[in-house]
This record gives structure tokens, C-alpha cells and sequence, in this order.
């Protein structure tokens, strides 16, 4: 799917593989973008914790903005959740700054994912593809 | 060159090319929703304010929220994300904003709402500053799609101010 990915250099486009909100289901596709504007609450941002590969898409929920050097540090959590996102953050850390935050949720395309999660959940999908496509090359009269 | 793989490649580029479009489409017209959504908050009661052993300030309030979100649905909307925060300055920080209370709402039915509720998450300043603190409570909504662009706005409401002792 290069020419939906393929867009501004600033804008990033994520699969989602967990479920974020009931609001993008399987399968969907989020746009992020990433502006120099400060963070603020309610959010949707992409972060990811040390040790773990897979970044995370939730809210932010509480914002706090130095005086002095204008840094935040926030607190997010899954909207589906019962609880704030402490638990998933490092040993001891209680907040997220700034340079955790990979981008934030712009818009969602539904379903567009689908054939990448397929493909990655039964790879068996994937060699029966590659191995059609390599006989339509072998057997196409161009 | 009319072989089957061919025309079948052709139709599935043709049909992706045509989903994108319309989902761009379906967001487009959510441009033309110009919504009029409205919102009272009211603290019916402060339960306690107290500075924790970790030296923070911390306070539990019950709420009154009444909104009526109805005109931000449209049929392009899977759902509306609402959450009040409470928001403040302090000599430390710059801004303070505290998620106290949030919910999802399905459908436009279940827009017009009235909430009594206690404080959903904790209250807790960086520090001891909230006594006597003024602050706005603001109701934020993020308006989630079936596709396409999220719209976010707020309606800010000002005026409140914490006790001054602690209770």
C-alpha cells in the first residue's frame, strides 16, 4: 500500500495491531503527524517505552507545563482502560516527556490494514501470495 | 496481455483507489457539520482536600455535568469522546491540565446527558499550590469518524476556585 503511505515527509502512517479505542477497529490505519505544537490534553499520541518494541496509541489525560522551559510532562492512558498507562511506562517513571512522543492520531482510514495483518498473523497467506505472483510472472506473455 | 492476473491486478488497484476516494469523501462532508453543542458544569461539593504523604496536593470534588452534544454527530461519526478537565496555573508550571471525568458516547441519542460524579481520576497537583487556586473546569470533545479527519474542540468555563484550608 505505498501510495496511501506515501505521503508529506512529516506524516507517518501506523497499522494498528491492538485494539486502541473502540473507535479504530483492527485493521485500520492511523495518521500521525507531528507539529511543534505543545501537548495537550485529550490528545492521541504514539509513544514507545523502553523495552518494549511495539509503540503505544493512547490519550494523554493530565498535562504539566513548565513555566521556565516549557517542557511537559503528561500522563496517558487507553480510553478502554480502567486505569492510567503508570504500569506500562519504565520503573519508576511516572510521566512521559516530550521526547517519548513519536507523533499524534490525525485521522483514520478503516480496514485499509487488513491484508498486512492477515498476512502477518497466517504467513501462509503470504507464501500462497508470493508464490501466485511469482507464477503470474513466469507464465504472463509480455 | 488480457490474461485473468492482469485484469484481476487492474480491478483491485481500481477498487482500492475508489474506497480511498469516498472515504475522503465521507470526511469532506463533515466539514459542512457546523455543530452548536453546549455545556453547565456545576461543583456540587468538595469531599476532601488534603496534602499526601508525597507531598501533593490532592483533592476529591463531586460534579454536576450537564451537555447536550447532539448537533456534533454526524453520519459520519463512529463516536464522541468527552472528557472535563480541570485547568490552572501555577508559580512552577506554566499550565496544569487534569482529566477529572471522560466517557465515549455512541451514538447521538446518548448526546444529551446529565452526570452527578465524583472526580474520575485523581486531582493531584506537581506540588502544594491548590489552595485558594482558581481554575476553569473545560469540556473537551474529540469527535471520532468512521473515516477520515478527527475534530477537537472545547468549551472552556471559568470562574472556580479551590477552598483555601484544607478539609
Amino acid at each position: 500500500m505505498g501510495w496511501i503511505g506515501d505521503t508529506v515527509d512529516s506524516i507517518k502512517s501506523i497499522q494498528i495491531r491492538q485494539l486502541l479505542t473502540q473507535a479504530v477497529s483492527l485493521g485500520g490505519y492511523l495518521f500521525l503527524h507531528m507539529s511543534k505544537d505543545p501537548i495537550r490534553a485529550g490528545e492521541i499520541v504514539v509513544f514507545n517505552v523502553d523495552g518494549r518494541e511495539i509503540p503505544i496509541v493512547h490519550r494523554v489525560i493530565k498535562v504539566h507545563e513548565r513555566q521556565d522551559t516549557g517542557e511537559v510532562e503528561v500522563l496517558t492512558k487507553g480510553d478502554n482502560n480502567y486505569g492510567d498507562d503508570r504500569l506500562l511506562y519504565a520503573q519508576g517513571q511516572l510521566w512521559l516527556q516530550r521526547h517519548h512522543i513519536m507523533g499524534r492520531a490525525v485521522g483514520f482510514l478503516p480496514y485499509v490494514g487488513w491484508v498486512t495483518i492477515i498476512m502477518t498473523e497466517k504467513p501462509i497467506i503470504k507464501y500462497i501470495l508470493i508464490g501466485a505472483l511469482g507464477l503470474l510472472v513466469i507464465t504472463s506473455k509480455d | 496481455m488480457h490474461s485473468f492476473g492482469y485484469r484481476a491486478n487492474a480491478l483491485l488497484t481500481f477498487a482500492v483507489t475508489i474506497l480511498a476516494l469516498i472515504c475522503a469523501m465521507a470526511s469532506l462532508s463533515d466539514n459542512f457539520n457546523s455543530p452548536s453543542p453546549s455545556s453547565q458544569i456545576q461543583i456540587l461539593n468538595i469531599n476532601w482536600f488534603q496534602k499526601q504523604p508525597h507531598g501533593n496536593d490532592e483533592i476529591s470534588l463531586t460534579m454536576n455535568i450537564t451537555a447536550d452534544l447532539q448537533s456534533l454527530f454526524t453520519w459520519n461519526t463512529k463516536q464522541v469522546f468527552v472528557f472535563v478537565a480541570a485547568e490552572y496555573e501555577t508559580l512552577k508550571n506554566s499550565l496544569n491540565q487534569v482529566s477529572l471525568w471522560d466517557a465515549i458516547i455512541p451514538t447521538k441519542e446518548h448526546a444529551k446527558f446529565w452526570v452527578q460524579t465524583a472526580n474520575k481520576y485523581r486531582f493531584v497537583d506537581q506540588g502544594s499550590n491548590l489552595r485558594g487556586k482558581e481554575f476553569n473546569l473545560t469540556l473537551h470533545w474529540h469527535v471520532m469518524p468512521k473515516t477520515g479527519k478527527m475534530f477537537v474542540d472545547k468549551l472552556v468555563m471559568s470562574g472556580f476556585r479551590l477552598p483555601e484550608e484544607y478539609r
